[in-house]
């Protein structure tokens, strides 16, 4: 059987033409508006609380509307948006060191790899600027300088200093003030805030979204729940790889449901791998933790030259070691984009000369800024992340050398929706790390905490209104037909996993499924090891739903039952980011496609066929899905060859 | 190493619940404290037994969804570390080690370790923001800030909600919690407005939730992963003395 | 509690002083004694400034036992079900100790008045005779009370440098190096006035004062 059959192309007709630095503008004035009498009478469901979610429900019920908040943690405070350390970009030019809303939308075009919509990136650079003065004015503590004014860095290789933060935990500011602004407006009883629930499926009317199905996972009660647009924000997908820096909790299944009843889902292979991670320590390992990428600013990386050199690395003379990137890319050296770093990583890890248990690590060395600047110097810079370390491995990186290497940090691929944020299905929003749409086929540092806010604070507030316009629309309740099909099918689901009782527990197949697509669909992809997982994946759900044991019942608090259902989804969305890296013959960004490197080893985009979004429609369980195909345009940034050497 | 742990287990609100004694073998000092009880949880689950429910997410320190009571200290011995963040290399082979749930009337248990929260979210509601809403904002550089009040600021504002203060408090309050979030927007520009408003308004909130009262006893700060200090409550108090002396909002007050 | 707290710390202050007197001699010690009854003469009839000050202190004992039993029950209700490993005590063990602290305080109080205010516990009994009463509690054969003394005025140390230290938090101060400050008064007035209670029946146990 065929992997995929490709359908009609698919465009974003609701992108503008004309100059880029007025598209949103116009855009903004010719879509409807919603009077304010009438907002009151019109619901809005957000699932999801994080930048975009929370941001966008607090904003939605500052304008009026009725806003019913959703989150599986026990508060909407906890959403993974907190554990973003670096910073966010904005095009404030504080500096004076020629940025401009231009030159950030050009980083972030082809940061992205020429692989994103120029229209959606201009937008983001454009309301940047709006986002700091928000998040300043909901007196998040940025750090500043003495003279009382906001502190900026420059972050990820970029050539000025726009990145604002707040120490290492700028997700975290950002996120408590739009949670703040959410909880304003859930005492002001404008928001009815739903923790601890999850979404397990989407209930369509008409061809409209108008609500969706939700578990209570205290007390096990499954509700259907109505409104007059759904908005999702329920981040990425990282999971699916089962270790990753993403929480334990974060997963697919709103956004895969939705997929399954008629949105499409655009680029999911694209998954950013991030170059500084804690290794593995043992098969007990549960999540990966991310290392600051600033630590590349002064601690060298380095493998032993010979394979299986297990010496103390103290006792490997300086002519023993291989440091390997600063030996590849001598005008980069150590600071070379994040995908280069870990490609470069897995490479030497594959010839045998990893270190650390295993063989998965290579040394991010200290000793030299320590000799050269001095141990206090490296601790004021540093210090906080070399204890965290230290609690973490036991090993002190003052004096031996840190080991890191790559995890699944961030997955650029989503939903697909238009200009407006809006997917396939009308009345389907899809915001933040969820949707597809501003960062290509890589994302650059300190990006996504602006998108999620973008999305959240100025985009959706504006575009949903264009929607809702034609609204209120008619009521629905729990006894629509398709309510009670989209209920039905929950209970059968929850019910079937609870009924196989077979001899494993949900997480070893999760752990499996991870393998599989970490060593085929992970840095670097090929044709035969694509083709393989794709079966080892089918193989392997088949046995989920024969052999997987789920103990208790669906009422009350069931832990093993919510991963359960995640897991399930996972493996249909592992097949289609094997089968959307299959399809893509070319290397870019993210996607690193062993057949299509350069001579000396880059990635080699292939823009005559490949400048495209590829958005996947469903069909049904088992068979193939439809590819359709959103082309790119570049009139502003013209595709180039990145090169680092 | 091999450890025996006496976990708490509850089946629901219901339940009057009770400690449980588990042997869990070959473990390893590199694994995280809830790594240790994954490794549990897998084997009771294999051995058709209920697995311990517990909260986390983020496992990495910083979401505030984990948090248990270790051998009687919130987040177990190592100061300034979350559960999550907790390694096994702290404990000893052959140790016992309790578990018990946070306790307090204001966080009533689910199950097993997992307590609600949701009171902590109350007193946010009750005024622990800055009202600005979406598009009202002047230019960021318009208000500086000096860099003492903005770190100073940071310091309150790297609370992560875990509860860990409330469950070591001999009093069972809230008011670590409720005073980093007072310090934090006392301490800017922004956060004058409503000032006054804010610290009654919260403190409200906090007692309504059934919290106890703070006597200053200094558990919270030293179970506190993130180390907030206990002057925030001398913050607190001030602005409250003050709102109370004011009757705030007050024209020219 | 802060408010009535510091009142105390005030008149624990003045006592101690006075006490101090026994080391000036039997005659100064009963003079003085016998002075307090005078104050405010003649703009008040005599004993009246005593009565004033005893009303102070009662008023005082009450908003103080008052406020500590309102925190205490709203602890107990904070925490209806209690830890089965008794949580550790890492902060102060002072401020862990207030509750029992003040009632070993209270008891000492009332012992304390029966014996050198109203004399029924005293071996010599004679309100006209302070010096004498005190010597004859310290003697070295009545050692018991001065252990339960000297225990009671432990207490009353621990007490204080908590109680000090949490009276001026709850009166606003609010700043690290104020922090400091504040625990390091309170651990100066905690040592202060423990030391200065403790000085009189060790001077007697030791014969320095008979």
């Amino acid at each position: 059987m065929e992997l995929f059959t490709e359908g009609d192309p698919i465009a974003d007709t609701k992108a503008p033409d004309g100059p880029i630095e007025t598209r949103w503008e116009r855009h903004r004035f010719e879509s409807k508006l919603v009077n304010p009498a009438n907002r009151r009478k019109m619901s809005v469901i957000v699932v999801g609380t994080g930048l975009a979610g929370g941001s966008a429900a607090a904003t939605l019920a500052e304008q009026g509307y009725q806003v019913k908040s959703y989150c599986y943690q026990d508060s909407p405070r906890r959403a993974h948006s907190i554990a973003a350390q670096g910073g966010i970009n904005a095009a404030k030019n504080y500096r004076n060191d020629g940025d401009s809303v231009h030159r950030l939308f050009y980083d972030t075009v082809k940061g992205g790899d020429f692989r994103s919509r120029e229209s959606n990136v201009h937008r983001l650079a454009e309301v940047s600027v709006n986002i700091i003065d928000q998040c300043v004015a909901q007196g998040v503590p940025f750090a500043r300088e003495y003279g009382g004014l906001l502190d900026t860095r420059s972050f990820g290789g970029a050539q000025v200093q726009r990145t604002f933060y707040a120490r290492g935990q700028t997700g975290q500011q950002l996120l408590l003030g739009a949670y703040q602004a959410l909880e304003r407006q859930i005492g002001l009883g404008n928001v009815e805030m739903n923790a601890r629930h999850e979404m397990l499926e989407l209930i369509v009317v008409d061809g409209r979204a108008r609500g969706i199905v939700v578990r209570d996972m205290v007390t096990g009660e499954i509700t259907t729940e109505f409104a007059d647009a759904v908005v999702l924000a329920s981040g990425g997908y990282g999971n699916v790889f089962y270790l990753s820096t993403n929480a334990k909790g974060c997963n697919v299944t709103a956004t895969w449901r939705a997929h399954r009843k008629g949105a499409y889902f655009a680029n999911p292979c694209y998954t950013q791998i991030h170059p500084t991670c804690i290794p593995v320590s043992g098969d007990h390992q549960s999540k990966l933790t991310l290392m600051s990428e600033s630590l590349r600013n002064d601690g060298r990386v380095w493998v032993p030259k010979a394979k299986g050199d297990d010496r103390n690395p103290k006792d490997i003379p300086e002519d023993e070691r291989d440091y390997y990137l600063e030996r590849i890319y001598p005008s980069f050296g150590n600071l070379v984009p994040r995908d280069i770093a870990s490609r470069a990583a897995k490479a030497v890890c594959d010839q045998g000369r990893g270190v650390g248990p295993g063989g998965l690590g290579v040394y991010l060395d200290f000793a030299d800024a320590i000799g050269r600047l001095g141990r206090k110097a490296v601790e004021a810079k540093y210090g906080n992340l070399f204890e965290m370390y230290e609690r973490i491995t036991g090993e002190d990186p003052y004096e031996v050398p840190m080991r890191i290497y790559p995890a699944v940090h961030y997955t650029m691929g989503g939903l697909w929706v238009d200009y407006d944020l809006q997917s396939t299905i009308p009345g389907l929003f899809v915001i933040g790390e969820a949707n597809f749409s501003d960062h290509g086929a890589n994302r650059l540092g300190a990006s996504a905490l602006m998108q999620g806010l973008a999305d959240g604070y100025f985009v959706l507030p504006n575009t949903i209104a264009n929607y809702l316009a034609a609204g209120p629309f008619e009521k629905v309740d729990g006894s629509h037909p398709a309510a009670v099909e989209a209920r039905q099918d929950v209970e059968d689901r929850l019910q079937r996993l609870l009924s196989i009782n077979g001899d494993r527990t949900v997480d070893s197949f999760h752990r499996e499924l991870g393998q599989i697509m970490w060593d085929h669909c992970g840095m670097e992809r090929t044709e035969a090891g694509l083709r393989k997982a794709i079966d080892e994946i089918r193989a392997l759900r088949e046995q989920f739903w024969q052999r997987v044991r789920v103990l208790g019942d669906g009422e009350g608090l069931n832990q093993s039952l919510e991963k359960a259902g995640r897991v399930a989804d996972f493996f249909e969305l592992a097949e289609l980011m094997c089968i959307d890296a299959l399809h893509r013959e070319e290397s870019c960004g993210g996607h690193f496609r062993a057949e299509h490197q350069t001579s000396d080893g880059e990635a080699q985009r292939d823009d005559e066929r490949f400048s495209y979004v590829a958005a996947w429609e469903f069909t049904a369980t088992d068979q193939p899905s439809v590819l359709h195909k959103e082309d790119l345009q570049f009139e502003y940034v013209h595709p180039t060859q990145r090169s680092y050497k | 190493m091999n450890l025996t742990l006496r976990i708490w287990r509850q089946t629901g609100p219901e339940d009057k619940g009770r400690m449980v004694t588990y042997q869990v073998d070959d473990v390893s000092p590199d694994m995280s404290f809830l790594e240790m009880l994954d490794v549990l949880n897998e084997r009771l689950i294999l051995a058709g037994e209920d697995p311990v429910a517990f909260d986390h997410d983020c496992r990495e320190g910083i979401c505030g969804m984990c948090g248990m009571m270790i051998n009687g200290m919130a987040h177990g011995p190592q100061r300034g570390t979350t559960a999550c963040q907790l390694h096994m290399r702290q404990f000893s082979d052959g140790d016992t080690i309790d578990i018990e749930p946070w306790r307090a009337q204001a966080f009533p248990v689910i199950k097993d370790l997992v307590v609600n929260r949701g009171a902590f979210d109350k007193i946010i509601a009750a005024g622990g923001y800055i009202t600005a809403p979406t598009g009202s904002a002047p230019e960021a550089h318009a208000t500086p800030v000096a860099k003492a009040d903005a770190d100073a600021a940071f310091e309150a504002a790297a609370c992560i909600g875990c509860g860990a203060c409330v469950a070591a408090c001999p009093n069972g309050s809230g008011m670590l919690f409720t005073a980093a979030k007072v310090t934090q927007l006392s301490l800017m520009p922004q956060g004058q407005p409503e000032r006054y408003t804010r610290v009654i308004g919260m403190l409200d909130a906090h007692d309504e939730a059934g919290f106890g009262g703070c006597t200053n006893a200094g558990e919270c700060t030293v179970a506190c992963p993130k180390g907030i200090p206990l002057n925030t409550i001398g913050r607190l108090n001030r602005d409250f003395l003050t709102a109370t002396k004011k009757a705030a909002g007050k024209p020219g007050s | 509690m802060a408010v009535s707290g510091i009142f105390f710390v005030l008149y624990l202050i003045a006592h101690m002083v006075g006490n101090l007197k026994a080391f000036a001699g039997e005659t100064a010690f009963d003079h003085y004694a016998h002075w307090l009854r005078d104050i405010g003469k003649p703009l008040l009839p005599g004993v009246w400034f005593l009565w004033i000050l005893r009303f102070a202190l009662t008023v005082s004992v009450v908003a103080h036992i008052w406020s500590a039993t309102v925190l205490a029950l709203r602890a107990r209700a904070a925490r209806p079900v209690r830890y089965a490993h008794r949580p550790k005590i890492q902060g102060s063990y002072a401020a862990r100790t207030m509750r029992w602290g003040g009632v070993i305080i209270l008891l000492f109080v009332i012992y304390h008045l029966l014996d050198l205010s109203v004399g029924t516990l005293n071996p010599v009994g004679d309100g006209s005779k302070p010096y004498s009463n005190v010597v004859a509690d310290f003697a070295p054969e009545r050692w018991y009370v001065t252990l339960f003394y000297t225990l009671a005025i432990v207490t009353l140390g621990f007490h204080l440098r908590h109680g000090v230290f949490s009276a001026l938090r709850s009166l606003g101060q609010q700043t690290p190096k104020g922090e400091r400050w504040a625990r390091a008064s309170a651990l100066a007035v905690a040592i202060l006035i423990s030391g200065g209670f403790l000085v009189i029946p060790f001077a007697v146990l030791t014969g320095l004062v008979s």
